[in-house]
């Protein structure tokens, strides 16, 4: 039973990036039906620009506290910048071009990023420092949860609230709702569609960001490739929750983690990844629109 | 009266290599309701689209209050006054009907409560429907929320694009008056239309559109009576 509820935890956490990283590939597809592979490439570059920043202001008196808002403030400005040129450059002189040309491109920015953060930062696992939290850890029935682990879980559940507010309530939130019903529709409300593919991949980039640095602060070891490996669990996350679907890629994203950690922790860490392709395979079949599925409107 | 609010001189659209619209004029004064008749592909709704922006003009004009609007991105065409109610209504399905009608006053700081009022007097069913997903209403009144919604945008011209297209017949004339009301408070309508007979009498001007040119045109009176118009449109026998 401790072993249960200690993957539980564990998985949550893990859902938790999983869940971050899954919004940025749903939200793009939602409005332009694009699957954006550069985006766990941004993922991987936002850890490695975590890393150089947490290590500049390490040193530097500044309260610890205050360093790790920093690193996440300026990862997330930085990756948002990124963001904003990759659909600029990337995308936009594509948007009335084949689907397939849009894939091609984003596979070329994704794989361009990659080795982009190969060459610079080199091919070799790069560490994050241990000490960026405290040790403090609490024991709740049975199962251990690390100061890390309980900011993760923290941050994502008030990251996803504000986004579902944003989305919900808000009157570019609205819109951005109406542009990936009907673009056509809504550039006759007077929505600047092209602003609000900005907005989205900044949205997208700003999530994708923090799930990068979990992934350093969490697993502390990085590499070039985590962008494909993270960003293929986000994008089945994405899937199984209903791509294009909001609320979908929080709940694929906290499956998904529950599942890695109970096949983990019941079965193996080496069998975790294949069960995962079985889980998508299976939902696939049974539910091609992913679990939450496509909204649609029915008449009664 | 005689002011023109849209003046359009020899617009030439076109889909690749295939011209749908081969050099058309015409114009819409200040307070007028000009309807635009044709048969299916004869350029009706490519019109409208190129006037909201949608479509790029391969050459020619479309001048709006003097100005000429021919490369204005559709986003701003609205904030202009021209807003437009689409062919096939395209409601989004999945927001509430609420949703849909103050995504209409998007360009406005905030959504007007007096169009807002008066668009549920115009339409009561919407009002009761108002927390419903738009998707599930039925043709019509999804018509009556697509022309709401253009409402909202609180328009000088207001572009109707076949807004009679599969609707149950008590409702077609439950828009056509409601159109009429509309315009009767001073906004300016530009109605395309198939059904030629409800177009033409509500309407003060007409051009039939066939295949990419005016063919006809003229007041609304003298193309019901047309024998042209008639035998084509009005299915009687000349």
């Amino acid at each position: 039973m401790d072993i249960f509820i200690q993957q539980i935890v564990n998985g949550l956490t893990i859902g938790s990036i999983f869940a971050l990283v899954a919004l940025g590939y749903t939200m793009v597809y939602g409005v332009m039906k694009l699957i954006n592979f550069a985006h766990g490439d941004m993922v991987a570059l936002s850890a490695y620009v975590g890393l150089v920043l947490y290590t500049q202001f390490v040193g530097s008196g500044m309260p610890q506290a205050f360093i790790i808002i920093l690193v996440f403030l300026i990862t997330a400005l930085i990756i948002a910048a990124a963001g904003v040129i990759l659909e600029r450059l990337a995308y936009r002189p594509l948007r009335n071009a084949p689907r397939l040309s849009a894939v091609v491109s984003a596979l070329g920015a994704s794989m361009l990023i990659q080795n982009g953060i190969m060459l610079y930062w080199g091919p070799n696992i790069l560490t994050f420092p241990i000490g960026i939290f405290p040790e403090t850890s609490w024991v709740i029935f049975g199962a251990t949860i690390t100061f890390i682990q309980a900011f993760m879980l923290i941050l994502t559940v008030v990251l996803m609230v504000s986004l579902t507010m944003f989305i919900n309530f808000t009157k570019y939130g609205t819109a951005i709702r109406a542009s990936s019903i009907n673009q056509d529709a809504a550039k006759l409300m007077g929505i600047n569609v092209n602003m609000v593919v900005t907005i989205i991949f900044i949205i997208g980039a700003v999530l994708g960001s923090v799930g990068g640095l979990f992934i350093g602060i969490y697993y502390r070891g990085i590499e070039f490739t985590l962008g494909w490996n993270y960003g293929l669990s986000a994008f089945i996350a994405a899937i199984l929750g209903g791509i294009g679907n909001i609320p979908g890629s929080m709940v694929g994203g906290y499956l998904l983690g529950l599942f890695t950690a109970l096949i983990s922790g019941y079965v193996s860490s080496v069998w975790a990844e294949a069960f995962t392709y079985i889980l998508l395979i299976v939902i696939l079949i049974f539910r091609p629109t992913g679990i939450l599925g496509e909204r649609v409107a029915e008449k009664v | 009266m005689s002011e023109n609010l849209l003046e359009v001189k020899d617009l030439v659209v076109s889909y690749g290599s295939i011209e749908a619209i081969k050099g058309i004029s015409f114009d819409v004064k200040k307070g007028e309701i000009v309807s635009i008749l044709g048969a299916n592909g004869a350029g009706k709704t490519t019109t409208l689209r190129t006037l909201s922006g949608l479509l790029k003009s391969k050459s020619g004009q479309i001048i709006y209050e003097g100005t000429d609007i021919t490369k204005v991105p559709a986003h701003k065409i609205v904030a202009m006054g021209i807003s437009q109610s689409p062919e096939g209504r395209q409601v989004f399905g999945t927001l509430t009907v609420e949703e849909n009608i103050r995504l209409g006053a998007y360009t406005k700081k905030r959504a007007d409560k007096e169009t807002q009022e008066w668009i549920y007097e115009l339409f009561p069913r919407l009002l009761e429907r108002r927390k419903q997903l738009a998707g599930t209403l039925s043709g019509g009144e999804q018509q009556m929320l697509a022309i709401s919604r253009a409402l909202m945008a609180q328009p000088q011209l207001l572009l109707l694009d076949e807004p009679s297209l599969g609707i149950a017949p008590i409702l077609v004339n439950m828009i056509f008056q409601a159109i009429n009301k509309i315009a009767s408070t001073g906004v300016t309508v530009l109605l395309v239309e198939q059904n030629a007979k409800a177009a033409l009498k509500l309407a003060d001007r007409g051009y039939v559109l066939d295949v990419g040119h005016v063919t006809i045109k003229g007041n609304a009176k003298d193309l019901l009576n047309d024998p042209k118009v008639q035998e084509a449109y009005l299915g009687k026998k000349g």
